[in-house]
């Protein structure tokens, strides 16, 4: 449907839905051309940082955690491993292990949510995955058998799916059984099916045409795909240590938003399941790299809509690394989980790779094992400018092909929940 | 629904979330089995997390998170207005949870630490019942999905919800625990409610009370307990307040001061 470029067009989408947290969308246009389009973050900010001081570095992976429930896991593992390197601790090899379980465990469970409960509707033309349990049963059935998966073995490395308790500083508190694991793992072997299955429905969507030259942010992988810890790269070439984190964010404040923003060598960057996969394409499972190349998708990929299918990627990717961890464990006696530390003045800085995007959690803490000071920096507050400077690219395009408001307004909504934002996360 | 050949209501369902991290409308997408089951018992017509969809007036409202500010005590109370019934969800809702540790520090002192001069609006951490009336606190950072479909079938039904009146530790010994103080880890077991199968001593972390005292908790016992363990004050200090779940008790007298 075309519709008269003389007629002014008015688009307010207030509390974006399908979304973690509150956003808002603003759009104008007059004679066709671009006059207001703003991505609005109007979340009630928590003051976690202010919250921290004070705390006992003990407590911390515990607050941390409550910044978001999906992300939880991430939040505590890189709160923890914040402390640990200030204090110099080393994690034992098993603990190592569980966390990385627990986080793959977290970005199936993250991924699943948002591919098959929050965009799924979108491409099939409803509002939410409520009709789709009466018109799609077998899309149903696959989320369910996936997300099921995810959660069981968050509960089962973590404690729990959101607000882990198992994680503390040095390690964490157990080990799973070996009889747990090798039941844990015929489960993962029964969920690998409805995973291909979830690829052959989504191989039939078709995606938003639109790109624009991002700048894509990420750990940087050493033959890897990494979650947890190491160098921070950019596709724009700039590479940094993990200390060197603000050097790689910048942080600045605008009016309109309760939440920081961030850039690089451009006016925005973009971090999350794309930016890994842009960067880190050479370091995935040999199964997950198959199944990209198989849906035509290599490095660099500049349509942000893709985000969504980057994360099915790496469903492949967390789910067959999870079977390689998980046999590796049952192999091993190594009971050794958590290594004992000493309290001293210091600064303790972590990079993880958040379902959302890279995360960073820093802690000044003092000699007597107090936190002075903390910064955490979300991913989804590092996407908001991106949000922003592709939401004015795709609209000005839209206007230009003179679509209807209804189109527009559908295609700007898709557009914020591709990169999966956490609202409430990224006000913090 | 028909159960026993009566035809049970469906009533209309919103849920909304104010300042806290959604983790408890989260739990509502858990039990995967369960979510069709559960749907045909309820009518969801109110849900932004899932749902673009808004479908009109609702009988109950699930309500998640603290109200930190004006805005948010007005749209509360548009919801109490609508709602006949009103659930307020997890521990940020019941109790103000972790938001509460904010209430430490002066709040214009944590607006210009974060925000430097620019301009945000909060205010004081405020319990849902400290701005409406609630009908049903639902426990826990997060919420138990079991104990929400078990909450959800009890008011169709039409029963009074009856929660545990006994505390975590009845669980944790129905677990056969190991008591987690006998490990050196600090647990406030004794005096918090049960109902969450005591995961956190489980996991061997302790409880940190986020689903509130148990009635006629027994803080001196506690008190004692904890001496003869050899805890800190500190920590126990750190771990009473962490959900602001005993404000206002009679709580350990050596606290008093800290």
């Amino acid at each position: 449907m075309k519709v008269d470029v003389n007629q002014p067009v008015r688009i307010e989408v207030e509390h974006v839905a399908r979304v973690e947290g509150h956003g808002n969308i603003k759009i104008q246009i007059e004679e066709g051309r671009l006059v207001e389009c703003s991505w609005e973050v109007v979340e009630t900010p928590r003051f976690f940082e202010k919250m921290f001081q004070g705390l006992s570095v003990e407590v911390v992976p515990l607050l941390a955690s409550r910044v978001c429930g999906i992300c939880s896991i991430s939040h505590a593992l890189a709160s923890a491993r914040a402390i640990e390197r200030g204090l110099g601790i080393e994690v034992p090899e098993m603990a190592q292990k569980v966390r990385l379980l627990a986080k793959h465990a977290e970005t199936l469970q993250s991924h699943s949510l948002h591919v098959f409960f929050l965009v799924a509707p979108d491409l099939l033309g409803v509002g939410s995955v409520i009709p789709l349990m009466e018109t799609h049963p077998q899309l149903i059935q696959i989320a369910t058998k996936i997300k099921g998966y995810a959660n069981k073995a968050s509960d089962f490395f973590a404690g729990r799916t959101s607000h882990p308790m198992v994680f503390k500083v040095g390690g964490v508190t157990q080990r799973p059984r070996k009889r747990q694991l090798r039941e844990l793992r015929q489960e993962l072997q029964a969920t690998m099916p409805y995973l291909w299955q979830a690829l052959e429905a989504f191989t039939e969507f078709s995606l938003p045409d639109f790109t624009r030259e991002t700048e894509y942010v990420s750990l940087a992988g050493v033959g890897d795909y990494p979650f947890i810890g190491g160098d921070l790269i950019s596709s724009d070439g700039v590479k940094k240590s993990e200390n060197d984190f603000r050097e790689m964010t910048n942080e600045y404040i605008v009016d309109h938003s309760t939440s920081k923003y961030a850039r690089l060598s451009r006016e925005s960057l973009a971090v999350g399941a794309l930016a890994r996969f842009n960067n880190n394409f050479e370091g995935l499972h040999p199964t997950a790299k198959q199944v990209a190349q198989d849906l035509g998708m290599k490095p660099q990929i500049d349509n942000p809509y893709y985000h969504n299918i980057a994360q099915l990627v790496e469903c492949f990717h967390v789910l067959c690394e999870s079977e390689e961890l998980i046999d590796e464990m049952i192999e091993s006696d190594d009971t050794n989980v958590a290594a004992d530390y000493e309290y001293k003045k210091c600064e303790g800085i972590s990079a993880i790779e958040a379902p959302r995007g890279i995360l960073y959690h820093s802690y000044k803490i003092n000699a007597k094992g107090l936190v002075e000071s903390a910064d955490c920096v979300i991913p989804t507050g590092q996407n908001h400018g991106n949000i922003q400077y592709d939401l004015e690219a795709l609209v000005t395009q839209l206007a230009a092909e003179g679509r209807a408001d209804e189109e527009i307004s559908l295609l700007a909504q898709m557009l914020v929940r591709a990169y999966d934002p956490c609202i409430s996360c990224s006000v913090h | 629904m028909k159960y026993l050949g009566i035809e049970l209501p469906k009533p209309k369902v919103g849920v909304f979330g104010f300042t806290g991290c959604e983790g408890c409308q989260l739990q509502l997408s858990n039990n995967e089995e369960n979510l069709k089951d559960l749907f045909s018992l309820i009518e969801v017509v109110d849900f932004r997390l899932i749902s673009s969809d808004k479908l009109g007036p609702y009988d109950i409202a699930f309500v998640e998170g603290s109200i930190t500010t004006d805005h948010e005590a007005e749209a509360l109370k548009a919801i109490r207005v609508q709602a006949k019934l009103l659930v307020a969800m997890g521990a940020c809702a019941c109790l103000g949870g972790v938001n509460h540790l904010r209430e430490r520090f002066d709040l214009d002192e944590a607006m210009s630490e974060v925000y430097g001069k620019h301009k945000i609006v909060s205010g004081k951490v405020r319990r849902l019942a400290d701005v409406v009336p609630v009908d049903i606190e639902l426990p826990g950072c997060p919420i138990s999905k079991t104990e929400f479909e078990w909450l959800v079938r009890q008011l169709i039904m039409g029963s009074e919800p009856q929660f545990p009146r006994y505390p975590v530790c009845v669980e944790c010994k129905q677990r056969l625990n190991t008591c987690v103080m006998d490990m050196g880890i600090l647990c406030l077991g004794p005096i918090t409610r049960a109902g969450c199968n005591a995961i956190c001593p489980r996991n061997h972390a302790g409880c940190w009370g986020c689903r509130g005292p148990v009635e006629e908790a027994n803080y001196e016992s506690l008190a004692e307990i904890l001496r003869e363990h050899g805890f800190s004050e500190e920590h126990i200090a750190e771990r009473v307040s962490f959900f602001n779940a005993f404000a206002g008790a009679p709580f350990l007298p050596m606290l008093e001061d800290s």
